[in-house]
């Protein structure tokens, strides 16, 4: 990888750590403790259920508000800081200063990730006293996680590079819930007709299809993934999550930094 | 070869809420900077001075015009490496300290990893900053900013330096010690090119100046050539409290200062002034012809400036 791209995406990591953008953890692990041990009171035989689909969906939710409240500040508050004045001015290109700030803000989520996997996985085994072939699932609803969170990383930062953080955050929240619900947009789309019908397919391929990456549910049912899907997922978020990046460099690359 | 060359860079914003009132921020400038000079950009606030810093650092982009650094392009990041830049009220990722936020300036700059470290601490003893190793930049004063926006200009030993208002924050002390540096950076051989209002800085400084106000080019020189004119007056100082009546006579505006009287006369009364004091039996001083000070060429500029404007409309 280009140096540069590596230095910015370290320093977008050592910032979020020291913007205790990490301490969140500390408000998963109370939540996940907490709800294991109320679980295990009350249930016999769903508490491994409740404790994979709590864990995971808390997993996903505090990631996507990282990314979000994170991203959509990356480029707008450097501009209005001017601390991109002393980056730009170096033999940095701003392409690499965005992808740069996009891997590092990435691996701040992945990191964020492993941490709470670990949790999910001492929760698990609290509730249930062991591991079983089938909890290895889980590793495959964290890996479509983070691939929903490269998405949405993106489009915070496509977002962020033309827009004020508030309007970001509402445009980047918005596509989230959307995206949430694609497919039902899709099968909407299928029964509209006339004009509605162009409307409905040109937005439901528009926003992510975010549901596809959503398998929690199945997994904590212990149903296998299919490999085609996790195939399709995989380069579906690198498509998308590229296609973004590329549309914040073609904006920035063509902005003045007032 | 010169060091820069702006080659009629010129900008135009869009203003207003649909974006369709132009305003002009630069209209187009020529200038060249030769290396190895001191060259001072002067202007009031709002004069175009940092819109021009910015066109050359490629913050934003000409509506026309070029400019060629080092005799290539402005943008090639290769020109990019042996530059260094100051904006103005620099402001820096707080969470960082100096030795942090310089190291990874040098990274991006292409600062080899090995001189890295000793670069760093190297400027910041430069600066004034030894001692400010583990604090984070969030506790800096503005001043100490300054030092630390300096410090990050030279960090890479770039062969042209741009500074935007390098005095803005800094005590008199701070001032002074700028000043010197500049001066040693101009002995190691490199081009400085500095905005600045503080026209005394300027004048202490600068080999060449040029003085640009609303976004239009007023005049350009080395400060020798500017300040030399001739007021046609002179300054006669003599010995004494008194003041001779003829002299009084001549229009001279005289100023008893200690146990001398300072007298400005028309030049072309020098004769009679000299007689008048041989005359009292004063003891003459001196005579010197009267000088236009940078200042005083400046503001001549910018009303020469309002006044053709007010012709225009």
């Amino acid at each position: 990888m280009n140096r540069r791209i590596a230095y910015i995406a370290s320093n977008t990591f050592r910032e979020a750590v020291r913007d205790r953008v990490l301490y969140n953890l500390i408000a998963f692990a109370l939540l996940l403790s907490g709800a294991a041990i109320l679980v295990g009171q009350i249930s016999i035989e769903i508490e491994k259920l409740v404790v994979i689909n709590l864990g995971l969906t808390a997993v996903s939710l505090f990631g996507v508000v990282i990314a979000i409240f994170i991203g959509i500040g990356l480029v707008s508050k450097e501009i209005e800081k001017r601390t991109l004045y002393t980056v730009l001015s170096r033999p940095v290109r701003r392409w690499e200063f965005i992808v740069g700030k996009f891997l590092g803000l990435a691996g701040t989520l992945v990191v964020n990730t492993f941490f709470m996997a670990i949790g999910v996985f001492l929760a698990l085994f609290y509730v249930s006293h062991k591991f079983v072939k089938a909890d290895a699932l889980i590793l495959i609803a964290l890996y479509f996680i983070i691939l929903e969170f490269l998405i949405v990383c993106s489009l915070s930062l496509l977002f962020s590079s033309f827009s004020s953080p508030l309007l970001s955050a509402v445009f980047a929240f918005s596509l989230f819930v959307v995206g949430s619900f694609a497919e039902d947009l899709r099968n909407f789309a299928g029964m509209a007709h006339g004009i509605s019908r162009w409307l409905a397919t040109a937005a439901a391929y528009l926003v992510p299809n975010l549901s596809a990456f959503n398998v929690i549910s199945s997994i904590a049912h212990e149903q296998p993934v299919a490999g085609q899907l996790i195939l399709h997922n995989t380069l579906y978020a690198l498509f998308y999550a590229t296609m973004a990046l590329s549309g914040a460099v073609l904006i920035f690359e063509h902005r003045d930094l007032k | 070869m010169p060091a820069i060359e702006i080659l009629g860079l010129e900008k135009t914003y869009s203003v207003g809420f649909w974006r369709k009132r132009p305003k002009r921020a630069l209209f187009p400038l020529q200038l060249t900077v030769e290396d190895g000079e001191i060259f001072g950009f002067l202007g009031p606030n709002g004069a175009g001075k940092t819109t021009t810093l910015k066109l050359l650092m490629g913050l934003v982009y000409p509506t026309s015009g070029s400019a060629r650094i080092l005799g290539q392009d402005w943008n090639e990041p290769a020109v990019k490496a042996q530059i260094g830049f100051l904006p103005e009220q620099p402001y820096f990722y707080d969470y960082l300290t100096a030795h942090e936020l310089l190291e990874y300036y040098g990274q991006l700059s292409g600062v080899p990893a090995k001189q890295r470290s000793h670069r760093v601490n190297e400027v910041l003893h430069q600066v004034g900053l030894p001692d400010v190793k583990g604090l984070q930049l969030r506790k800096f004063s503005k001043g100490m900013l300054q030092r630390v926006g300096i410090a990050q200009a030279i960090l890479h030993d770039p062969k042209v330096v741009f500074f935007d208002e390098p005095m803005s924050g800094l005590d008199p002390m701070g001032r002074h010690e700028v000043r010197d540096l500049m001066d040693e950076l101009k002995y190691q051989g490199k081009t400085v090119f500095f905005s600045t209002h503080i026209l005394s800085d300027a004048e202490t400084l600068c080999d060449r100046v040029a003085i640009i106000h609303k976004g239009e080019l007023r005049g350009v020189g080395a400060v020798e050539d500017l300040t030399s004119s001739v007021q046609g007056k002179i300054e006669v100082i003599w010995q004494g409290t008194q003041i001779p009546a003829a002299m009084k006579a001549l229009g001279a505006e005289c100023h008893v200062s200690g146990d001398r009287v300072r007298a400005i006369v028309d030049e072309k009364q020098q004769d009679a002034a000299i007689d008048a004091l041989r005359r009292e039996r004063q003891q003459l001083v001196s005579i010197t012809p009267v000088r236009t000070t940078l200042e005083s060429y400046f503001v001549e500029k910018l009303r020469r400036a309002e006044t053709t404007a007010g012709k225009t409309v």
